[in-house]
């Protein structure tokens, strides 16, 4: 038994969780995939962080940024440009077609792997605290804050499609070759990112499940209950919202970078409304409770994609529409609250036919609802862990 | 204009309007140090209102309100909080999905802030201080349940708690027994009895009965200022109330 | 600036004033029903841009059935036209919310990405039934050609129809909301929803017929549309983000709010359009909404309600 796991890690049930999802990823994935599969799903790993932070963001905190995209691109473009550099000598190749004579001057830092890999993190981190200042100070919330992070997505594609001479336009920062001199394009690159990106996903996961386990994770489900509540309880709301967002935003910068690394690539199609809003999709179908849930949100709709838009490229859209209508309609929580929700029968009836094996069945457990996940355990068996999630409450 | 630095709460001039509707109009009301106050009067009259200007929810159009001497007038919500003020609401507010434990430990007055909340540890300071209010408010048994799966009244009771647990020297509720029965509603004249000791409490109700039970000052709200000010009896002998409250 | 004369310049103003004024005429139809639609039941439809277009893919199926089978009709059938893509669009939101809306009343963010669920399928069912290439429709002859009050002056007809046709619906939804049956009660619902109930108001058939009727302003939406620029399956995709800032910076559920920020956002980017790039000008134009959303986070015409 182990007595001294840490609170965060949501009792037995949430290490097991965690110890199926890293296996999964660390040992599993890699045993069963070839090269170009373990790089898909490398690839689908960084749209993982991006889901994560929404589950925090959207899932706990009730904020929905239909604006994700933006920081992805924020992380992705910065070590984009950072790759480009070491890629070209002097100025990169769509400068030059742009006549371009001189680097401007916010590319220059980029020279420094050590300001990319800040940039990477505060960039991100310092839009999201504007923006966030910007609204939650003014109390937007809601649906208008999420129709203005979609116009700051819609704003910021045009952007960098209009400034062609600085971003690469339409086409992107593309022709990445190296990361200080070592090649990512061979096959053994490619599983060394691919491990790095599982581990940081899970590293960023833990710092999520930590979170939420402090005083300041059940202030953030506390807000999304009763924001009124909250405000005359003595806490700046406001300021709870901003971090919450800055955390979501740098979560989404690091899985742009991870991103531009595994691609060696990245442009304005990562950046716009329908990425921004697939990142939703991929919380919404894992789970948007459930920080693991949503990782795995984005690699099933991520496979599925692919195995889909090859076969049947016009049954995709129907396909991915009529998922997000029936994840919104009847599983609000995912596959995630599924999950628990099986588990919880299951339990149930394991127990009952335990306890009294031939008398009526006693009320299903399901009609109490299991808190938010990762909260401190009082020490009774609780049933909820990684794949936690919340009854439904009209 | 004097200013009466010696009461605990002074509102003077108040006057709140929407859409030109004055819902609060030059209103005068002053609060000593640990008094309990009722303030009653038919619907519209301006009660919940009154307490929205106080706790800042809604902001005046003129006037001021000096706590402790501190204008509140121009201070956020969160920081009239820090100043000693509580608010409950009409309908009960309490977080549904956190436990009664977690819905008393969020309010608790320490890691109020972004950093303080993520350093915030659950000591035996804090268990102590929730079993504490817990106790007082009936809601001892319930500490590991989900506050949604609590009744109406206990509801009522647990937002109670959770503004013990900030410590205010002014505690503002609105319509407290509202929903509850009779044996609840016992249970909770009680309780405002053993909080009033050491802090001043408005309360905003409509049961008259429940009303005689704790007040010793009573004051009366007609169409945003007030009609009548004085104890039970005499309030209840005014001529003006009662035709307020029969009609005209 | 300084290029140009003054006289010049008026000119300028003017015609990308009345550029303005058909972009505002588009955006207005389409705010009007996501206004009506929000204000009603909190229903974010991300799919009205989907409905936009069944409005112009309707007008476009009349007008080719017209110059195949019936060329001499060729001059009347926007009389036709209009009304029948008010009425797919009604129809196909009378069926959307019996089938999807009804079941999110109340969870606004959930309505927002139900809706967008359902406008990719929407999309993709455009793309099935009339290709993916953008499509026009032949303008019948009176709406061709322009008007020229002066020689520097050009004023397209079309667009001059186009603000009629919105005037006209615009004052029709204004009669509609104040002076009959259904807008009382739409009223009603909106201000007390149990209360209407209570009263003997069918609060579900006024929702109903609420949004069908918001996604048939939308389809007249696409009829305008249609005269003034092609149609493909994504075409109402692109207006979704710029009509919900329309919504949203009028302040919600409230008709001239929606019209005077339609009108200014319209003239704000057309105007713009001639002195920087068209993309410049729309960035610029949101990220001053954005910003003046900033200072009156309930919008321009929001009314203050005692809560």
């Amino acid at each position: 038994m182990m007595n001294k796991l840490p609170d965060f890690i949501g009792g037995r049930s949430g290490l097991l969780g965690l110890l199926v999802f890293a296996a999964l990823l660390l040992l599993v994935f890699p045993a069963a995939m070839n090269v170009d599969q373990l790089s898909l799903a490398g690839r689908f790993l960084a749209f993982g962080f991006v889901a994560a932070g929404l589950v925090l963001c959207w899932g706990y905190g009730g904020i929905l940024s239909l604006g994700q995209g933006v920081f992805f691109g924020l992380g992705g473009y910065a070590m984009a440009m950072y790759m480009k550099l070491e890629a070209s000598d002097g100025l990169p190749d769509f400068m030059r077609w742009n006549r371009i004579t001189e680097l401007p001057w916010f590319w220059e830092p980029f020279h420094s792997l050590t300001f990319t890999v800040f940039a990477i993190l505060l960039l991100p981190a310092a839009l999201a605290y504007l923006i966030g200042i910007a609204m939650f100070k003014r109390r937007v919330s809601g649906v208008y804050f999420a129709i203005i992070t979609q116009a700051i997505a819609v704003i910021t594609t045009i952007l960098i499609i209009g400034q062609q001479g600085f971003t690469g336009g339409a086409n992107g920062i593309t022709d990445l070759r190296t990361l200080k001199g070592w090649d990512i394009h061979t096959d053994s690159a490619q599983v060394t990112l691919y491990y790095a990106t599982a581990v940081l996903l899970i590293g960023v996961i833990l710092v999520g499940k930590w979170l939420l386990s402090t005083k300041y994770g059940r202030i953030l489900v506390a807000m999304r209950d009763r924001e009124d509540r909250v405000r005359f309880s003595g806490y700046d709301v406001a300021n709870f919202k901003v971090f919450i967002f800055c955390v979501a935003g740098v979560f989404s910068g690091i899985g742009g970078a991870m991103f531009t690394l595994q691609e060696g690539f990245m442009s304005a199609s990562f950046v716009g409304i329908v990425p921004s809003i697939e990142f939703v999709i991929f919380a919404a179908v894992g789970g948007r409770l459930s920080l693991l849930g949503a990782v795995y949100g984005a690699l099933i709709v991520g496979f599925a994609k692919v195995m889909f838009a090859e076969a049947y490229p016009q049954l995709w859209l129907f396909l991915i529409g009529s998922v997000f209508i029936v994840v919104v309609l009847f599983m609000p929580y995912g596959l995630a609250g599924l999950q628990e929700n099986l588990t919880r029968r299951l339990r149930a009836y394991l127990r009952r036919t335990e306890e009294h094996p031939s008398s009526t069945p006693s009320p299903p457990r399901g009609t109490t609802s299991v808190g938010a996940s990762n909260r401190p355990s009082q020490g009774e068996p609780d049933a909820d862990g990684s794949l936690s999630t919340q009854e439904v409450r009209s | 204009m004097t200013t009466n630095t010696n009461f605990l709460l002074a509102v003077e001039d108040l006057t709140v309007s929407f859409d030109g509707f004055k819902a609060i109009d030059g209103l005068n009301f002053y609060m000593d140090y640990k008094e309990l106050r009722v303030v009653i009067g038919p619907n519209g009259a301006g009660k919940t209102t009154l307490l929205d200007l106080i706790c800042g929810k809604t902001k005046a159009s003129a006037g001021s309100i000096k706590f402790k001497g501190q204008e509140l007038t121009a201070l956020p919500e969160h920081r009239i909080v820090w100043a000693g003020v509580g608010r409950k609401f009409q309908t009960p507010s309490i977080y549904e999905s956190l436990t009664v434990r977690e819905n008393l430990e969020v309010s608790y007055p320490e890691g109020r802030g972004v950093w303080g909340a993520l350093a915030f540890k659950r000591d035996r300071r804090v268990l102590e201080k929730i079993d504490e209010v817990a106790e007082s408010t009936f809601v001892k048994d319930m500490l590991d349940k989900e506050a949604g799966l609590l009744s109406h009244g206990q509801k009522q009771w647990l937002e109670i708690g959770m503004l013990l647990m900030q410590d205010p020297e002014l505690l503002m509720l609105d319509e407290p027994v509202a929903g509850m029965s009779v044996k609840e509603r016992e249970q909770t004249a009680e309780l405002l009895n053993t909080i009033t000791e050491g802090r001043s409490v408005i309360v905003i109700e409509h049961d008259m009965n429940f009303v005689k039970r704790i007040a010793r000052k009573v004051t009366v709200l007609h169409q945003g200022q007030i009609l009548a000010e004085g104890d039970m009896d005499s309030v209840q002998s005014d001529k003006r109330v009662i035709d307020v409250y029969l009609g005209h | 600036m300084g290029d140009f004369t003054t006289e010049e310049l008026l000119a300028i103003f003017a015609m990308q004033g009345f550029a303005g004024l058909s972009l505002f005429s588009v955006l207005l139809l389409m705010a009007l029903g996501l206004a009506i639609i929000y204000g009603q039941m909190r229903v974010i439809n991300m799919a009205h841009g989907e409905f936009m277009v069944i409005g112009a893919y309707t007008t476009y199926f009349i007008s080719t059935l017209v110059v195949s089978q019936a060329p001499w009709f060729l001059d009347y059938y926007v009389f036709i036209a209009v009304p029948a893509a008010f009425l797919m669009a009604f129809i196909v939101g009378w069926i959307v919310e019996a089938v999807l809306i009804r079941h999110l009343y109340h969870r606004p963010l959930d309505t927002l990405l139900a809706t967008w669920g359902l406008a990719l399928i929407m999309q993709q069912a455009f793309r099935s039934i009339f290709g993916a290439r953008e499509v026009s429709v032949r303008l019948p002859s009176w709406l061709q050609g322009s008007y020229q009050p002066t020689l520097m002056i050009d004023i397209p007809i079309n667009g001059i129809a186009i603000m009629v046709l919105t005037l006209f619906v615009t004052a029709g939804v204004a009669w509609m909301m104040y002076r009959s049956r259904w807008g009382l009660r739409v009223r009603c619902t909106v201000s007390n929803r149990e209360m209407s109930g209570a009263v003997g108001i069918n609060t579900r058939s006024v929702d109903r017929l609420t949004f069908a009727v918001g996604c048939g302003i939308a389809g007249i939406a696409g009829a305008a549309f249609t005269t003034i620029s092609s149609t493909g399956p994504t075409s109402g995709a692109l207006y979704i983000v710029d009509t919900f800032l329309v919504v949203v910076f009028g302040g919600a559920g409230s008709l001239l709010g929606t019209m005077a920020s339609a009108f200014s956002i319209a003239q704000g980017q057309s105007i713009l359009e001639f002195f920087i790039s068209g993309s410049m000008a729309k960035v610029l134009t949101l990220l001053v909404v954005i910003g003046i959303l900033m200072l009156r986070p309930e919008g321009l015409f929001a009314s203050k309600v005692r809560r």
